[in-house]
């Protein structure tokens, strides 16, 4: 038998991934719009124009809460691709470790929201008149340990809800009580970006720890879930 | 053994008269007046609400590490996690609601996004999304769901505590262990110890309840399905 270490695994599974991605293009397209309908209702709450002090305040806030209600449409598909032709009943009897269909699906996650954002920020910048006056250098970093942040307990919980009733409405339901600290570290350190009004590291810090933990529980638990019967 | 819930029932009813006898009737505050007085209930209702989700999450792991090995205990350890969940959010529910009050007479208003009272809503928002998840997950995986989904917001709470702390605070410095200026008048000493006597006495009665209740429930539904088997054998050979 071919021997392959964890992180080939991982890569096999990411790979799929992305290859049915690449082919559907559904994920990325049905969140691309659906967070630029987000930034456009915003607009409809509020002048961005008007008053640009507030709209540096709020708009952090604006960008994640956008990116959050888009993540969590895509993430609801992310398992249901699995449950057509019973691959997921496959995969649960595949000799490979459970939690590396789990990283794999996470990270292909992670870079679809990504990819997102990194369409989704200009538009931000420009349809509510923003210019950054903080290190901006620094989204280089907060925007990916955010999005994994969300990605990766999202993840796990549509995994929790697949045999579930109202699957589709209970993963916001789980997902953003729990996301709640690392949506205010994000936030806060997104905010720093825009107005300079205050240091970000605690917030890098909180980030990062909060990434850490939550990458270890759904890890070590995500076996448990997928033999679930 | 059957004397012993009752028993338990008539001295926590005893424990409750007395600390409303020892809430009434302990000296005015000197700045808030009479309105302080519901301290003696917002105290062991929230201080309490922090202690039922360590046995929600004990049970969880205890759920999760007899799951495979002894199928009566796990479904105990199951029952008393969704016990001590419903009184979290019971108990959170009345301390929000006290301190509520105790802020719009003291501050002017219902609610400030304070770090204590923020931290606190969540908490009640974590458990109340736990029992929602209990609601909506199908038969046979609601205990498994839930007893992962616990051991996530226990893992959520202290995080949570901490950021929020760092972000902004309002509430009045913890009265225990809030440094030099906190603490209280040992005249009110047995005002406090009375009612976080007497609600925990309360809250473990009715954890127990919700325990036999939902061990009965547990019961009943694998007798029924033992039923719906033997009739489903029947149909099936006459088929």
């Amino acid at each position: 038998m071919l021997k392959m270490t964890y992180a080939q695994h991982v890569w096999t599974h990411l790979q799929k991934d992305l290859r049915l991605e690449w082919r559907a293009r559904d994920s990325i397209n049905g969140m691309l719009f659906f967070a630029l309908l987000v930034v456009v209702v915003f607009a409809m709450a509020f002048d961005p124009g008007a008053y640009p002090a507030i709209t540096r305040q709020i708009s952090g806030g604006l960008l994640w809460v956008g990116l959050l209600f888009a993540a969590v449409t895509a993430l609801n598909q992310s398992w249901a691709r699995e449950q057509r032709n019973h691959v997921l009943e496959a995969q649960r009897l595949a000799p490979s470790p459970a939690s590396t269909l789990f990283l794999g699906k996470a990270l292909a996650n992670l870079l679809f929201v990504t990819a997102v954002e990194i369409i989704l920020a200009p538009v931000f910048v420009v349809f509510y008149n923003l210019h950054p006056l903080g290190n901006a250098w620094l989204l280089l970093l907060i925007l990916p340990l955010g999005t994994w942040a969300l990605v990766i307990n999202g993840t796990f919980f549509a995994a929790l809800g697949l045999r579930s009733r109202n699957r589709e409405m209970l993963l916001p339901l789980v997902l953003f009580p729990i996301a709640m600290p690392a949506l205010l570290a994000m936030t806060q350190a997104t905010t720093y970006v825009l107005t300079n009004e205050f240091t970000p590291n605690l917030w890098m810090k909180v980030l990062t720890a909060y990434d850490i933990v939550f990458t270890t529980a759904c890890i070590l638990l995500f076996e448990t879930i997928l033999h679930a019967e | 053994m059957q004397w012993f819930g009752p028993l338990w029932l008539a001295l926590t009813f005893a424990a409750l008269g007395m600390g409303f006898y020892q809430a009434a009737t302990a000296p005015r505050e000197a700045t808030m007046g009479d309105l302080y007085r519901v301290f003696f209930y917002h105290f062991p209702h929230t201080i309490l609400s922090f202690l039922w989700p360590y046995v929600n999450c004990f049970a969880s792991f205890a759920y999760l590490y007899l799951r495979g090995r002894d199928q009566e205990k796990a479904q105990a350890a199951d029952a008393l996690a969704v016990a001590s969940a419903e009184v979290t959010v019971l108990y959170a529910s009345i301390g929000l609601a006290t301190g509520m009050l105790w802020g719009r007479a003291a501050w002017g208003i219902w609610w400030a996004w304070d770090a204590r009272l923020t931290t606190y809503l969540l908490l009640w928002l974590l458990y109340v999304s736990y029992l929602i998840v209990r609601r909506f997950s199908a038969g046979g995986q609601t205990a498994l769901i839930a007893a992962v989904l616990a051991i996530f917001a226990a893992i959520d709470v202290p995080i949570c505590y901490e950021s929020i702390r760092w972000w902004r605070t309002q509430h009045p410095a913890p009265v225990f262990g809030g440094g030099e200026d906190a603490g209280i008048d040992p005249s009110m000493w047995p005002a406090v110890l009375w009612n976080v006597g007497a609600w925990l006495m309360w809250g473990l009665l009715i954890i127990g309840v919700r325990y036999v209740v939902e061990r009965r429930k547990q019961r009943y539904q694998a007798a029924t399905a033992l039923d719906f088997l033997n009739s489903g054998d029947d149909t099936v050979e006459a088929a």
